[in-house]
């Protein structure tokens, strides 16, 4: 078998924070990822390749094992679940938060709230933790838009600034989670890639200044 | 329904076609052959049983994936079997019932409400095998090597690594740490991930001597190096854990004499199948395939809701899984075309050919089957065999 990893990056920030880690770790593209059209692509270490990706996608390669490794979104691994995956790193970068949001002042009135949501499962298990049975709505962007034209009443997102939620009238509620990218590992890969992964997370773990106090 | 999607199956669920469905064959035979030839008897347990007995003491994902239905006849619950190894179980305890070590064996279909793990068959063909009454190390590894030798056998083309752990090792350091059930269940559930962020979050508040150690096992996999670390690392905190992690160096050491290039990983916090499993655990991971192609491990006292607790170790693997990694078989060799007649030559000729292997297609009154390459033909009163011309 050849020695070489695969890692699936998540396209857009994620992406963009990532790079320079993987810099620092002695991984660079031999290509410029963002005036390329390609998919695939060689970096300064022989044998390890970085596929680009959506981020839902990434842990669908990496538990396949088409991809060795990836990085995405604690985001995508809540929602999907990370069965069949070691997650050994957080690498601390595109921070955000994962809330419930709803228009200013808005007041639970009883009855059934509607709540429209990328991230069905987690807003899902977040109310019913709450005692709370909601009627869950599943859209694929601008969530913001939803109460506004009265689909729902409250929705699940992720926050970053909280901007684009106060420019369309709606406020933060409650944090369900903090959320940074993970580094995700398959489990075969694991084993049979034992040295190339963890020197690898060895290394990254140095840079985002984790796992230092592990083993000796 | 239209008569257009008439023909779909459900997800998940496959047909085996010519082609394929020859090599899983072979391979049964050949691995139940080799099993025979270990002293390991096959029994033939039912595709349905109570769910009383079928689904007892293997955890509860067992209860998910198993398909129920109620018995007519007598208005019990039963469930198809999503597991073979209860059932044999079963068998040992109770139908068997005989005292000292019993060896048995079985391949059989089970059926799962929902995949086992990603892209992964509803209708695994289970192949396994069972060693009861023997509590040893000498049984674990016997039951190791034939797990190795099922592998080997099935001539699979990527080379596999043998993973080993031990529950004892988990266990003894969660019991020196004392966690409540709530924050045990959390710190059960990052170990398997190996999150490290996770788990460090899980152990906010806990003493820092307790946390080191539970975040330690994150990192206690790798090749035999790890059993060190672990002794150096639990000596105080968790001895228990001591001669486990002796009893895992003697299983790998005893491995090692028959097959030193064997590689050996350990994983000390695999938790798989912690709720089941009382001892060694052990999988067999091949190089590009997501998922552990063979695994088993020690789980003593299954038969107690029998009436007989037995100590019991066993593997079992996926019959279609295997066949996945094995390249595709060469064609078989061609067959031979026969006309169709009573001539009692050639009739005597045609059970000579047959009892020797080949195939031989009666070409009923049409061209002869695709697959011949040969035709039997008279030739001076004597049938013989001509090539086909292609």
């Amino acid at each position: 078998m050849d020695d070489g990893i695969t890692i699936a990056l998540t396209k857009g920030r994620i992406l963009k924070e990532t790079l320079p880690l993987l810099a620092t770790a002695g991984i660079q593209p031999l290509e410029n990822i963002d005036r390329s059209r390609k998919l695939v692509f060689e970096t300064s270490v022989p044998g390890v390749r970085l596929v680009i990706l959506r981020g839902t996608d990434v842990p669908t390669y990496v538990r396949h094992g088409a991809a060795d490794v990836g990085v995405v979104g604690k985001d995508v691994l809540l929602e999907h679940g990370a069965q069949g995956l070691y997650e050994p790193l957080d690498l601390g970068i595109a921070r955000c938060r994962l809330m419930t949001a709803g228009p200013a002042h808005w007041q639970h009135t009883g009855g059934r709230v509607r709540v429209a949501t990328k991230f069905v499962n987690i807003a899902r298990d977040y109310f019913a933790r709450r005692g709370m049975q909601v009627e869950l709505i599943k859209l694929y962007g601008a969530m913001e838009l939803a109460p506004l034209m009265d689909l729902a009443d409250l929705i699940v997102d992720i926050v970053d600034t909280g901007n684009t939620l106060r420019a369309n009238g709606m406020a933060p509620l409650d944090e369900i989670a903090q959320i940074s990218s993970r580094l995700i590992v398959n489990k075969a890969a694991m084993r049979s890639h034992y040295r190339a992964i963890q020197s690898l997370v060895d290394q990254l773990a140095a840079v985002v200044g984790e796992g230092a106090d592990a083993d000796a | 329904m239209t008569s257009v999607d008439r023909w779909q199956l459900p997800d998940g669920i496959e047909e085996v076609l010519p082609g394929q469905a020859v090599p899983v064959e072979d391979l049964r035979r050949r691995l139940l052959d080799l099993f025979r030839a270990w002293g390991y008897e096959l029994v033939i347990p039912p595709l349905v049983e109570f769910t009383d007995s079928l689904l007892i003491g293997l955890g509860e994902d067992l209860e998910l994936l198993t398909f129920r239905l109620t018995d007519q006849l007598s208005g019990r619950p039963m469930g198809v079997r999503a597991d073979i190894t209860p059932q044999v179980a079963r068998i040992d305890a109770h139908s068997l019932g005989r005292e000292g070590v019993c060896r048995l064996c079985y391949a059989g279909s089970v059926l799962h409400t929902r995949p086992k793990s990603l892209m992964a068959s509803r209708s695994p063909i289970q192949l396994g095998a069972e060693l009861y009454g023997d509590d040893s190390l000498a049984a674990d590894v016997e039951i190791i090597r034939l797990m190795l030798a099922t592998l080997d056998a099935a001539q699979l083309p990527a080379a596999y690594t043998l993973d080993l752990g031990h529950v004892g090792i988990y266990k003894a350091v969660l019991d020196a740490a004392q966690l409540d059930a709530e924050r045990e269940a959390r710190v059960f559930d990052c170990l398997q991930r190996k999150s490290r962020p996770d788990l460090r979050e899980a152990l906010a508040g806990v003493e820092a001597g307790c946390a080191d150690a539970i975040l330690s096992l994150v990192d206690m996999h790798g090749d035999e190096s790890v059993l060190a670390r672990a002794r150096e690392q639990f000596e105080t905190f968790a001895p228990a854990a001591l001669p486990v992690l002796d009893a895992l160096q003697d299983i790998a050491e005893d491995l090692r004499r028959q097959r030193p290039q064997l590689s050996i990983y350990f994983d000390l916090a695999e938790l798989r199948s912690y709720h089941y499993h009382t001892g060694v655990v052990f999988a067999a991971y091949v190089s590009g395939h997501g998922q552990a192609l063979a695994n088993g491990g020690r789980y003593n006292g299954v038969g107690e809701v029998f009436g007989r607790a037995r100590p019991a170790t066993g593997f079992a693997t996926d019959l279609k899984a295997m066949l996945s990694l094995l390249p595709a078989g060469a064609p078989a060799a061609g067959a031979i075309s026969m006309p169709d007649s009573d001539d009692p030559a050639l009739v005597t000729e045609v059970a000579r050919l047959r009892g020797a292997g080949e195939i031989v297609i009666n070409c009923l009154s049409s061209d002869p089957d695709s697959r011949c390459d040969r035709e039997l033909v008279e030739e001076d009163g004597q049938w013989v065999l001509r090539s086909l011309a292609p």
